[in-house]
């Protein structure tokens, strides 16, 4: 079987982002593949084990996203493949899921694309449901197991994570999945595999070679903005016991009328 | 009559609406104010004629409901194909959905169809020269940003808790148009089975307010776990009784209960009780942290909340910076005594 995991690269999520003279800023702290999507590339690994075949690691974007493809390499992927065009500046979503749909016709026979639920930077989330949907396969979001994946069978069924609990949905594939924390831990890279993807050589493909028109994004962000600092008055409670202090915090919890 | 620029869409679960659903059409009547015309909520589902009558009492005037079997469970395609075939037919400017996993789902693939653009979990809405103008937090509200599509329609989900949910009024009624669905069953190409609810529904983003715990809640030192227990053992043993201390609390406040992502990680609470930035993003008028540190990550998804009390025996935690009340002080005294007294204050 043949599948595709699409990944981004983000600031760290430990970096302190700020907008800087209208500029977003994350001072010297790493870019690093999105969180999220090592949880893609595991689950796509762990499909491969079980039936064989070449797992395609792809991501949209300048040289930055490189380290992105080859995290995804070093934990395992059998190759990797950038999207990179002068007219792909700040794509939005309906652009991606548009370039992403193409990359995967391009590559051809390909079961299951398995993406993170959202990159952690721009926090939009809907690049599998619009994949999918430009595609025309099924979307499984937000999936936190797969209990039954057959690309003989082309059954698939896997639980949602969704707001109630947990929904059991099946289709067909090839369909679009998108995994979510509780799919199961990402493998650190090994020293092969990271020795391995320092050495790759990542092809790189434009628009022209995907075939399709220049799209232009439909939504566009004017500005970025710090948030309004929180003018909070910290009060430490103390008291003379813990029974004094937690009853004079429940007084002080009362009188904010939150409750 | 002229056709109703601004559109909701109605969520429910097993027959009852979320009631994001009703904060949407809030947002939707004053959009409305500016924009003309009046508001038209979509109801999808099978026999959720209640459904129909709420959205009316919260303020819309129109309703385009679609009664059928293939639409009891949501499931994007028939969802989508039907959305989007009505939008087609009828062009609304501004489509609002509440952002949950239906909702951003559904607008995800009905701006496909429709060729526009998607602007989730938006916070703030503002009208610039007849388009809609929206601020959204990034960046797990490290940061915020401003967005705008100019094509038509703009495709909205609203943040759970942003916005305020008007008044319903029991006797307000208006025009109920039915509608046919746009897939018969055999051109579905999902099928819901069921519904697991393992983990409970952890509702952690419409909680008015959250009780959670970080790594600290396993460092009960007056606790003897059962013999026969190596050390991991014993640690998620003594972190599921500080759970409990803080499931007692949660439960007379009505409070949802949430975790740092330290406390997801060592196995203490399953996953989707995590706050933060790879967790659940929340807003509630009430959170209250135990035993958690303050990692960036974790303020990042609670940073804003109305009301935050922190409770450390650490001083120098970085929580302490963001709480309106403090204390410093040992959990497992201070919690169960907070639990008592707000129980008496209460009335419970």
């Amino acid at each position: 079987m043949k599948s595709v995991v699409c990944v981004k690269h983000v600031p760290d999520s430990a970096a302190k982002v700020v907008v800087e003279d209208g500029e977003v800023t994350w001072g010297d702290a790493p870019l690093v593949i999105n969180p999220w999507d090592e949880y893609a590339v595991e689950t796509a690994l762990l499909q491969q084990e079980t039936h064989g075949g070449d797992v395609v690691v792809v991501s949209v974007g300048d040289d930055n996203a490189k380290e992105a493809l080859k995290h995804a390499l070093a934990m395992g992927c059998s190759e990797a493949i950038l999207i990179k065009d002068p007219n792909l500046s700040e794509p939005d979503s309906l652009v991606v899921s548009h370039v992403l749909a193409a990359t995967i016709r391009k590559i051809g026979e390909v079961d299951a694309v398995f993406l993170g639920k959202q990159a952690i930077d721009g926090d939009v989330g809907v690049t599998a449901a619009q994949t999918a949907r430009v595609l025309d396969w099924p979307a499984f979001t937000l999936v936190s197991a797969i209990s039954e994946f057959d690309p003989v069978s082309r059954k698939i069924r896997v639980e949602r994570s969704i707001e109630e609990g947990r929904q059991i949905l099946e289709g067909e594939l090839p369909a679009v999945i998108s995994v979510v924390k509780d799919i199961g831990e990402p493998r650190y890279p090994s020293f092969m595999g990271i020795r391995k993807a320092s050495r790759a050589n990542i092809p790189e493909w434009t628009l022209d070679d995907l075939n399709i028109e220049l799209l232009s994004s439909a939504v566009a962000w004017p500005e970025v903005m710090n948030p309004p600092v929180r003018e909070i008055t910290n009060e430490i409670i103390e008291g003379d016991s813990p029974e004094d202090i937690a009853d004079r915090l429940a007084d002080k919890i009362m009188e904010e009328k939150v409750l | 009559m002229m056709a109703n620029k601004i559109w909701i869409y109605v969520d429910q679960f097993k027959g009852d609406a979320n009631k994001a659903s009703w904060e949407a059409i809030g947002a939707g009547k004053i959009l409305a104010g500016e924009l003309g015309g009046g508001v038209t909520a979509l109801v999808f589902g099978s026999q959720v004629e209640s459904i129909v009558q709420e959205a009316f009492q919260y303020g819309a005037d129109e309703v385009f409901y679609c009664n059928d079997a293939t639409l009891e469970d949501f499931r994007s395609e028939p969802y989508a194909a039907l959305l989007s075939k009505l939008a087609l037919e009828h062009e609304p400017e501004v489509v609002l959905f509440p952002t949950n996993a239906r909702g951003r789902e559904l607008a995800a693939m009905s701006a496909i169809d429709l060729k526009t653009g998607i602007m989730p979990d938006v916070t703030e809405l503002d009208v610039q020269d007849g388009s809609v103008v929206v601020t959204r937090p990034v960046y797990a509200g490290k940061l915020l940003s401003k967005a705008i599509c100019e094509i038509r329609p703009q495709i909205i989900t609203l943040r759970v808790r942003a916005f305020p949910i008007p008044e319903q009024d029991p006797g307000r009624s208006g025009t109920l148009t039915r509608v046919e669905p746009a897939l018969s069953e055999d051109e579905i190409p999902t099928k819901v089975v069921g519904y697991s609810q393992a983990e409970g529904g952890v509702s952690l983003a419409d909680a008015a307010v959250i009780v959670s715990g970080g790594r600290g809640v396993s460092n009960n030192p007056s606790l003897n776990p059962p013999e026969g227990m190596d050390n991991g053992e014993a640690e998620i043993w003594k972190a599921q009784q500080g759970f409990a201390l803080i499931a007692d609390l949660a439960e007379v406040l009505g409070a949802a209960v949430g975790a740092s992502r330290a406390a997801v990680d060592a196995g203490y609470i399953p996953y989707p009780h995590q706050v933060g930035q790879t967790g659940k993003v929340v807003s509630p008028d009430l959170y209250i942290a135990c035993g958690i540190s303050g990692a960036i990550q974790h303020q990042a998804g609670m940073r804003t909340s109305k009301v935050i009390v922190a409770i450390n025996k650490d001083p120098d935690a970085p929580i302490f910076k963001l709480a309106r009340y403090g204390v410093v002080g040992d959990l497992f005294e201070i919690v169960p005594s907070l639990t008592d007294s707000l129980k008496a204050k209460l009335g419970k």
